[in-house]
């Protein structure tokens, strides 16, 4: 069984607490998918040659991450399992994400979804994906 | 009100102006002593400094991502460098055992309590 405590917790973990989510909140996102600030966090950038993406997914098997590019868009899914309370332990800060996530991205046109590589280290998911051949600068010599 | 591990992050972080992310914890409490989890994404083995100091516990962590050379951030919500939190440990814990894990970015802290102020059976006999 999980006890809890009934009093508030420390004010300032709730401030802190409050703090992070007024932060996430105003983080303006261009995504057209809304401000919301899923699990997991992600991070996108890119070079001419890559298009790379960050998943901020701490403590998953990665056998159990689902990763699927659709019509330039990528789908990072999977689950993460709560750690078991053992019996007769109070929950004093519970702050953690649990359960079951999804997070999509849309890509830009010019990737090629064949060359994909999916690398998971230190709790972070990074998908690199190449742009296209024809996408990527070229000097022209002059003749 | 729960004293038994108090988050001070706040007003450490006056002291030290340097912006860091708040890594989420876990804070679980049983009869011999606490356990910690703390997420802390991105943090290799090596970028991750755990200090026990009067009465203080403080988890920093520096982010190593592998990013290609010349890579322009397009959107980002982990937009700082480190991690840090600092917490007041209580008396009853000890900190000179305090014992660590680190996979996969989940830090997994385990603060025993004092050993005499661990639960005992107190045998009762009737006389």
């Amino acid at each position: 069984m999980m006890h809890r405590s009934p009093f508030p917790r420390d004010l300032y973990a709730e401030l802190n607490r409050l703090q992070r989510e007024m932060q996430q909140a105003f983080d303006v996102s261009p995504s057209i998918r809304g401000l919301a600030r899923g699990y997991p966090a992600m991070n996108v950038g890119g070079t001419p040659q890559s298009v790379d993406i960050y998943a901020f997914a701490p403590g998953i098997d990665p056998a159990s991450l689902d990763v699927q590019i659709e019509k330039g868009v990528l789908t990072v899914a999977g689950e993460r399992r709560a750690d078991a309370v053992p019996e007769k332990a109070t929950v004093h800060i519970d702050e953690r994400a649990v359960g079951s996530f999804r997070r999509v991205v849309t890509l830009p046109d010019d990737i090629d979804p064949n060359a994909v590589e999916a690398k998971y280290r230190d709790g972070v998911l990074h998908i690199s994906i190449a742009r296209k051949e024809a996408a990527q600068p070229r000097r022209i010599t002059i003749q | 009100m729960n004293k038994e591990i108090a988050d001070t992050t706040q007003t450490t972080d006056v002291a030290r102006n340097e912006a860091a992310l708040l890594p989420p914890v876990d804070v679980i409490e049983d009869a011999n002593g606490i356990t910690l989890y703390a997420d802390l994404p991105g943090v290799p083995k090596d970028k991750l400094t755990l200090h026990v100091e009067g009465g203080n516990l403080s988890i920093e962590g520096e982010l190593a991502l592998d990013m290609p050379a010349g890579m322009d951030s397009t959107h980002a919500e982990v937009s700082l460098p480190r991690y840090r939190r600092v917490f007041t440990l209580s008396k009853e814990l000890d900190a000179d055992k305090v014992s660590a894990e680190f996979n996969q970015g989940v830090l997994k802290l385990r603060i025993p309590k004092v050993e005499h102020l661990q639960p005992r059976k107190v045998e009762i006999r009737v006389a």
